[in-house]
């Protein structure tokens, strides 16, 4: 079983690594549940 | 009609006292937290101009090293003794703040900007002595006022100030009394942006060689937005910038897109002139001082140089087809569609792999690639890494996926078709188009036949979407042979066996 199975997630992406979005579809697929998702900028 | 890159210019501003008064790191800092240890330790870790001037990256950016030069040079930079101590290069200058100051007073219209009389006689020699600054522009400075005028205006009429290593020297006054988008920060922010802008643009047209005259349009792509409480963001910087330069036959407007606006503005421009609606376009940008030291506390924190002390700005000189000049090629155009997801691999995808299948190109076909070109000397002790050398992976590893490259090549693939980068983080200015100087002088000398220009950016900050964005494009070497592709053997012997085809389809019907 996976390790997010049935777990809240807190996803903070990077523009230049990997983005919120794209995190969350995986994190879903994992059974987890994203309660906060955002993608930062540094640059 | 090709449109070609007739000329490009690269200039920066050195702005060591904006990064403590008007860089967002710092001005929040001030808000939240005004007792912090930050706040005291910045100014010791304030770059002289000499020292900005003799950084690598800098260098860099005006055209005095190449990337090839530069990828050379042992890492971190900020620690390399440079030789290169010329402030100006090649592709533009690298200008210092007092001479900034003033040409922000002369770009300033509405009479927002107000220098100490004594700031602007110790100066004024100094800007008129810049290579490209004209008597049009020297006439627009003004004498000055008292240093108390300027003291008052910003202790009481809510001005923003203008520092010079330490010193109150000027101000920027508020435009409107209530209206915050034409506030005294709003202003100043914009006054900047457009005064940058002007270095840029003037040193592209010197180094196109063209008169001002030609100019035909001019399209701003920075990240600021001008207009007030009715028409926040309604524009219109190029043609602002436009006037300043003389650029009398030119109209002009702006185009917005975070730091993936190079590359749309590109191929806008591109497709004017390829259309025949303009002979000239200039795509243009000035700086931001909001990024002004964006990765201070961990540069402090590391004992090291602010080394966001620079404004960047840039401009783009296309003209009709010379026959010379590599010119926009408009078949190959990458884009980030609405329906393309974030993740790394699909954006790379619908950028680079996407137009190069439609023209039956693989990644090999492309001789340099060019995106995310941030100094990463800048984004290493931040903990930002860099960026362009992910990029390169991600585009390489993605080759592996579609079998078009081994996968023992991921390793050498970035420095081979890629770059390091060297653009300042100023947002839009690092997005591919730094390269397009160097690109234009390597086709035309023939050491590579194209490049591949990248720009991606980052919509999530304006809160209006959650959507990736980009487009690319490829600059590529002119055949002198216009529009005429002719006709190949190939393609004669078709239409031939096609004609004969029809031709005993017809008997065979009698």
């Amino acid at each position: 079983m996976s390790i997010l199975n049935g777990k809240k997630v807190v996803i903070i992406g990077d523009r230049d690594g990997v983005p919120g979005p794209a995190i969350e579809e995986c994190v879903k697929t994992a059974g987890a549940e994203v309660v906060f998702s955002s993608t930062e900028c540094f640059v | 009609m090709k449109a070609v890159i007739k000329g490009a210019g690269y200039s920066l501003v050195h702005t060591p006292d904006m990064v403590i008064h008007n860089g967002t790191t710092q001005t929040t800092e001030r808000i939240v937290n005004p007792e912090s240890e930050y706040l005291k330790e910045l100014p010791k870790h304030i770059r002289t101009f000499e020292q900005a001037v003799a950084y690598y990256p800098n260098q860099a950016y005006i055209g005095n090293i190449s990337p090839d030069e530069l990828a050379a040079i042992p890492m971190p930079w900020n620690e390399q003794e440079c030789p290169l101590t010329n402030r100006y290069g090649k592709f533009g200058q690298i200008m210092p703040q007092e001479e900034f100051l003033l040409l922000m007073q002369a770009c300033d219209v509405f009479d927002l900007v107000e220098l100490d009389a004594e700031f602007v006689a110790a100066h004024k020699d100094a800007l008129a002595a810049n290579e490209i600054i004209d008597e049009s522009i020297m006439a627009r400075v003004k004498d000055g006022v008292p240093a108390d005028k300027v003291k008052e205006l910003v202790e009481n009429e809510h001005a923003e100030g203008l520092y010079h290593n330490g010193k109150l020297v000027g101000a920027v006054k508020r435009a409107h009394d209530i209206d915050t988008n034409l506030s005294a920060h709003v202003m100043h922010e914009n006054i900047v942006s457009k005064a940058s802008n002007v270095v840029g643009i003037l040193g592209a047209i010197k180094n196109a060689g063209i008169a001002k005259e030609d100019v035909e349009y001019v399209i701003d792509c920075s990240e600021e937005a001008c207009g007030d409480m009715n028409q926040r963001g309604g524009g219109n910087f190029a043609k602002s910038v436009a006037e300043i330069a003389g650029l009398v036959n030119a109209s002009g407007a702006d185009i917005r897109g975070f730091c993936a606006a190079p590359a749309h503005t590109m191929i806008e421009a591109a497709s004017l002139v390829a259309a025949g609606a303009y002979k000239t376009v200039v795509v243009t940008a000035g700086g931001c001082t909001a990024k002004l030291g964006m990765n201070g506390k961990d540069h402090v924190k590391k004992d090291l140089p602010i080394l966001e002390d620079m404004l960047g700005a840039f401009a783009v000189v296309l003209s009709e087809d010379d026959g010379v000049n590599p010119y926009v090629n408009l078949d190959i155009l990458g884009r980030h569609t609405v329906g393309t997801s974030s993740g790394p691999q699909d954006v790379t995808t619908a950028l680079v792999f996407k137009p190069l299948e439609k023209n039956g190109m693989k990644v090999t076909d492309i001789d340099k690639y060019a995106g995310e070109l941030h100094n990463s000397d800048i984004l290493k002790p931040a903990g930002g890494g860099d960026p362009a050398l992910q990029f390169f992976k991600v585009v390489a590893a993605t080759a592996v996926k579609r079998g078009e490259l081994e996968k023992a090549d991921i390793a050498t693939f970035p420095a081979k078709y890629g770059m390091v980068g060297w653009a300042p983080t100023q947002g839009h200015i690092p997005s591919g188009v730094p390269c397009i100087g160097f690109a234009r002088e390597d086709i035309l000398a023939g050491k590579i036949k194209n490049t591949m220009v990248i720009g991606k950016g980052s919509l999530f900050l304006g809160r209006m979407t959650n959507l990736f964005d980009g487009v690319s494009f490829v600059i590529q070497a002119n055949d002198g042979q216009g529009d005429n592709k002719g006709v190949s053997e190939e393609e004669v012997k078709g239409l031939i066996a096609k004609a004969l085809k029809e031709f005993a389809a017809g008997l065979l019907a009698e």
